[in-house]
């Protein structure tokens, strides 16, 4: 184990790591003198307690935690949505009621790296909040039937699918959403972002696959354009119009993109397609009250 | 410029409020650029601007000064005129294999990153660095193989870029248009990688060189000197950076 090795990894993410663990630095020096008197056994310990006093609970402002535990929650939705469907298709599972079938291995193979991505989100959000981390959320506290209004979201492939659009595209949202709460503390900002974007990779894909199941007709594009009426909704499903309210934005900071700069090729719905929108909390909570079973709501 | 600096001094709280607004004029520029001899090829820049020339070419180069969010958001101008460069000649010609989903598809990513050009330009207005001259000599634009490679490795980059640069930004309401127009990045890097081979949409370990970490689930992110080196292929302009 190198210590410095850690310490400079943590650095690329959090170039506070040296004031946080001591703004002096002496307590540095000490405990590189301790650990060159204890047994290399004892290190991993020492080295947990520096980590606890840098990144504990006293260290993450307030507004800090509280986003990272919405995030936190939120992550824990997308990653039981995902894996109770490969848990079910996995041979001899006890889940017995993901009944659709993937047309092909690589549909799978996708939903199966979105959930490790959503995996890995929860473990390292559980991990930075350290004691002030929620409770976790298990699969028996969801319901992605969302009381019947998606009843067939694993029996149906194409509602399985819409439903991971709206879950994707209001991570994008939620993420957005939180960043300037975070300037606070730009290495968590950081990570943040890091994880926005992952899921803004993900929309795209299951917006594609969406394409890919319907034959082309309609087609979903990457991007979130504007809806066949010209809604901000673009999905086709009405029931998640929420989680697109206020997509169908043109003017960025006073700049009207429609046709900026003189270019005409820039329609309303390029300008929407150009900026994603971010959601406020209250309205992301609502979407994930949906997913969740009463008593166990955000 | 001595006294029209001290004279100004007064309307620096002004300057990051008004930036969005389109009121920055050119004297509160010239307190932004005159800040120390680094400032100098963008008050070069301005100047000939005041005189009406539209978009002059940087002869003497661009300079991206990161002391404070000009100089993060012109960073991201520079990128957004590489990438717009690139679609719009792809858009124009596309490479004969293209179906025709996907030449309607790069068109849309052209005008996204046009939009996203123009809107840098307009939002920085006097600040804003000029034309960006590129170098595409390295790309076959009527080989699909070729075109989709550069356009995936652009869309990865610009991700890396603005998830390494907005921990940088200081205002809010910048930050949270960089976070507008990142995540339509990634939406084109998955298509585009999935073009190239269907199911890498967020291939992290692909990433890694780009600061991505797929145990973790993290997306590219660098620091601006490492995404320059990159995208430094392609820009015949020389862009210093100062007070990284």
């Amino acid at each position: 184990m190198n210590i410095v090795n850690i310490l400079e990894e943590i650095e690329k993410v959090d170039g506070e790591i040296y004031e946080r663990l001591n703004p002096r630095r002496a307590a540095m020096k000490s405990f590189f003198n301790v650990g060159k008197k204890i047994s290399l056994a004892a290190v991993p310990l020492a080295l947990s307690s520096m980590f606890q006093k840098a990144y504990g609970q006293t260290t993450l402002p307030a507004a800090v935690v509280d986003v990272l535990n919405f995030a936190l929650s939120l992550e824990y939705l997308e990653y039981h949505f995902y894996n109770h469907c490969i848990v079910g298709k996995t041979p001899g599972s006890a889940v017995t009621d993901v009944t659709f079938n993937f047309p092909n291995a690589a549909s799978q193979a996708a939903i199966t790296t979105i959930r490790d991505h959503e995996k890995a989100h929860v473990d390292l959000l559980v991990t930075t909040l350290g004691s002030a981390a929620r409770a976790p959320i298990a699969y028996a506290d969801t319901d992605f039937r969302a009381g019947g209004t998606f009843s067939t979201v694993y029996s149906d492939y194409n509602t399985f699918l819409a439903v991971a659009q709206g879950f994707e595209d209001t991570g994008v949202r939620a993420y957005k959403g939180q960043a300037g709460n975070l300037l606070v503390s730009p290495g968590i900002l950081q990570v943040a972002l890091q994880i926005h974007s992952v899921e803004a990779r993900h929309a795209s894909h299951i917006r594609q696959m969406r394409t890919a199941a319907s034959g082309g007709s309609p087609v979903y594009k990457p991007w979130v354009s504007l809806g066949a009426s010209g809604q901000a909704n673009d999905s086709g499903v009405p029931q998640v119009d929420a989680v697109y309210a206020g997509e169908d934005l043109t003017v960025q900071a006073g700049a009207n993109i429609v046709g900026i700069g003189g270019n005409a090729g820039i329609t309303k719905a390029a300008a929407v397609e150009s900026f994603d929108e971010p959601l406020d909390k209250a309205s992301v909570v609502s979407i994930a009250n949906l997913f969740l079973q009463p008593g166990k709501k955000l | 410029m001595t006294m029209k600096n001290n004279e100004l001094e007064t309307k620096n709280e002004l300057q990051e409020k008004s930036l969005f607004d389109k009121t920055v004029g050119r004297r509160s520029f010239l307190q932004y650029a005159g800040a120390g001899a680094a400032g100098i090829a963008l008050v070069a820049a301005g100047c000939k601007k005041d005189r009406g020339y539209e978009n002059p070419t940087m002869n003497g180069g661009a300079t991206l000064d990161f002391k404070d969010d000009f100089g993060v958001l012109n960073y991201a101008y520079a990128l957004e005129q590489l990438e717009a460069a690139f679609y719009v000649k792809v858009a124009s010609a596309p490479p004969s294999s293209f179906t025709a989903a996907q030449k309607a598809y790069f068109q849309d990513i052209q005008f996204h990153e046009i939009a996203h050009r123009e809107f840098f330009k307009a939002a920085l207005s006097t600040a804003a660095i000029g034309s960006l001259e590129v170098d595409f000599s390295s790309i076959d634009f009527t080989s699909a193989s070729s075109v989709l490679a550069t356009a995936m490795a652009f869309e990865d980059l610009g991700v890396s870029a603005y998830n390494g640069a907005g921990s940088r930004i200081k205002n809010a309401t910048y930050l949270l248009l960089a976070g507008k127009i990142v995540s339509v990045e990634a939406r084109h890097a998955a298509y585009v990688r999935d073009l190239i081979s269907n199911g890498t949409f967020a291939d992290l370990n692909s990433l890694t060189s780009l600061g991505a970490d797929n145990a973790k689930g993290l997306d590219a992110a660098l620091t601006p000197d490492k995404v320059l080196a990159v995208a430094g292929k392609y820009i015949k302009t020389k862009i210093n950076v100062i007070n990284l």
